[in-house]
């Protein structure tokens, strides 16, 4: 905004030194006059003295306080002494109020400008300190989980069925529309290929083994990543921030105990059933699209299904939904006490639960699928 | 404009849903006063200043300001008339995701024409003027309960609001640091003719500060009594505001 400081302030040399002059109306929506000009002009005059005239001065509000503080405090600097009191009574006491405290000059960071090396070094450091985080938390449900064993671990029975409600039956729905579409789309993929072989029935089989061996419990993990898992880190983080873990902690109840057991153990529960419930619908899909498409009676692909799809197939799926829930119930858990303690740290403590439980599910699928064939299951 | 009084608040009632909180509720704020609103804890303070701000629309009765029925106003107008309002909330309410450099900057942009540099000058003019000359650059959760609430006051007063609110600001605040926020109040209210309205329960800041004032009661769900404090105090016969002026049990 370009301001005609002319107007609004004078330099004038009197007899008794420097006389500021300034007039007319300082409120700060007319914009505040370019102080750079003065500054220079002072600096070039140097005088040991600055008065004010305010005869001509009109109405004023922070515009005005803004272009005086950074005045006085540039005379000070150049030792340049500024008469206040030659200044309004009420501008004199609002800025006895802005010099009332010091400012902090050390407490001004520099948050740009970081070395590559520095950037490098606080990343490591912080994957470190992660990973030590990690080893600590796991270290105390274990810890938790001997407790458990022996009938020693406090939490309410009523907020493990609360959870099992919220991880249960309420995800039903999702799970249902996820699993069905999945097995439709696997049903599709697969009878385009197979019908050049005009072996349409095997779709029964794709579908069958797809569903009981991977993708039931691997998309019920994703859908609970990001349902549940999240929900976990944004509780746990709100409960962080209005500092409710500090209570627990400070009466002695480990908040690993009485918050991360009733999630972990529901979804070491739900996730089995959710998965079984996932293979079903799944393969539900997978019929529709044989009935409707490839003239395949539901007799005939579950009949395919049951004979070409031994049940070591769902107990495997079932096997890894339950390492899922835990790794989910973990990440979200960790996640959520990890938080700092503000509303951006909930959010990035959600996204960072989500993504780590992915990463795990992924890693923990892998490893399942390399032991089971070493295992030759 | 100037002849009405700045806030008019006429048979007022305030209820979430069926409970009915506090009603009846009338009296005026006058232009460059000091306005305190007292009570004991769940009476209602902290509701009535969320209407008072806008937040909230009464169940009934009506909100002037500056003789414009707040809810009977265009949206625009309404919306103006609250963009004019500074409100220092409990806990600071600074967000989080900004610095308080930018929590200050954020309604400078918005509302006034200042270019960068000049907004820079009037966030570390506004910081200075709370104690907190320096911390430009800090997250609200790199400083303390009582910083934040001064960054709030801060950021409240960014546009020289014409009213200001403040619900509960002593309460966290180190004695010096009260004692400078109610110098504060009062050179606002001296030298820019601010209005301000105070949800408190600090009786050092209330007889310092307070020009006029109500008391609201839980029980009889209204004001059961108003003038100046120090006034109330000399003069009211009602032994529950006493006890409340006294820290009589």
């Amino acid at each position: 905004m370009s301001t005609n400081t002319t107007e609004k302030y004078q330099i004038i040399n009197s007899e008794g030194g420097l006389l500021l002059q300034l007039s007319g109306n300082w409120r700060f929506q007319d914009g505040i006059p370019d102080i750079d000009r003065l500054l220079k002009q002072l600096l070039s005059t140097k005088p040991e003295e600055l008065a004010f005239d305010c005869r001509q001065l009109e109405n004023w509000d922070s515009g005005l306080m803004t272009f005086l503080v950074r005045l006085i405090n540039n005379c000070k600097e150049n030792n340049i002494q500024t008469l206040q009191e030659t200044l309004p009574t009420g501008v004199q006491k609002l800025l006895r109020l802005s010099f009332a405290v010091p400012e902090r000059k050390v407490t001004r960071r520099a948050i740009l400008g970081q070395p590559v090396l520095a950037k490098i070094g606080n990343v490591t450091i912080e994957m470190h300190r992660n990973w030590n985080d990690l080893l600590a938390f796991v270290g105390e449900l274990f810890y938790g989980f001997l407790n458990f064993l022996r009938g020693r671990a406090r939490f309410r029975y009523s907020d493990l069925f609360y959870q099992i409600e919220c991880a249960g039956p309420s995800a039903l729905m999702i799970i249902t529309l996820i699993s069905i579409l999945v097995g439709i789309i696997l049903a599709f993929v697969g009878a385009v290929q197979l019908r050049l072989f005009g072996a349409e029935i095997f779709v029964a089989n794709l579908v069958g083994l797809g569903m009981a061996r991977e993708m039931g419990a691997m998309m019920t993990a994703i859908i609970m990543a990001g349902r549940t898992g999240a929900a976990y880190a944004a509780q746990l983080g709100t409960m962080q921030v209005n500092e409710e873990i500090d209570a627990f902690k400070t009466m002695g109840i480990s908040p690993i105990e009485f918050l991360v057991f009733p999630r972990l153990l529901a979804l070491i529960i739900t996730m089995p059933l959710l998965c079984i419930y996932a293979d079903f619908m799944g393969i539900i899909g997978g019929a529709i699209v044989s009935a409707t498409m490839l003239d395949i009676s539901f007799f005939q692909y579950f009949q395919q299904i049951q004979g070409f799809v031994p049940p070591i197939h769902f107990i495997i799926g079932i096997v890894k939904a339950g390492v899922f829930g835990i790794l989910i119930a973990t990440a979200g858990c960790f996640r959520g006490l990890q938080c700092g303690r503000s509303a951006s740290a909930v959010g990035f403590a959600t996204t960072s639960a989500v993504v780590t439980s992915i990463v795990l599910i992924i890693v923990a699928d892998a490893i399942i699928t390399i032991l089971c064939q070493l295992l030759g299951v | 404009m100037a002849d009405s009084p700045h806030l008019d608040i006429r048979n007022l009632t305030m209820a979430y849903g069926e409970i009915v909180i506090q009603e009846n509720i009338n009296f005026t704020v006058n232009h460059g006063e000091v306005f305190i609103i007292m009570g004991s804890s769940g009476c209602g303070k902290s509701t009535l200043l969320r209407h008072l701000v806008g937040l909230i629309e009464p169940s009934f009765g009506d909100i002037f300001v500056n003789g414009i029925n707040l809810w009977k106003a265009a949206l625009e107008e309404r919306n103006q008339i609250i963009s004019r309002n500074g409100v220092l909330y409990q806990g600071g309410a600074l967000w989080s995701s900004m610095t308080l450099a930018e929590n200050i900057a954020l309604p400078l942009t918005e509302y006034s024409e200042l270019n960068q540099k000049q907004i820079q000058e009037v966030i570390s003019y506004k910081l200075s003027l709370v104690g907190l000359a320096g911390f430009e650059d800090y997250y609200p959760s790199e400083i303390s309960g009582g910083m934040r609430k001064r960054a709030g006051l801060a950021r409240a007063m960014a546009l020289d609001p014409d009213i200001l609110f403040f619900d509960e600001p002593s309460a966290g605040l180190d004695p010096v640091s009260s004692r400078l926020l109610d110098d504060l109040i009062l050179e606002l209210r001296d030298s820019l003719g601010a209005t301000v309205v105070i949800v408190s329960h600090e009786l050092a800041s209330i007889f310092t500060v307070g020009d006029n004032s109500i008391f609201l009661d839980p029980d009889e769900k209204t004001i059961i009594a108003s003038g100046s404090p120090k006034e109330l105090l000399k003069k009211s016969s009602d032994p529950r505001v006493l006890n409340f002026l006294t820290r009589k049990t």
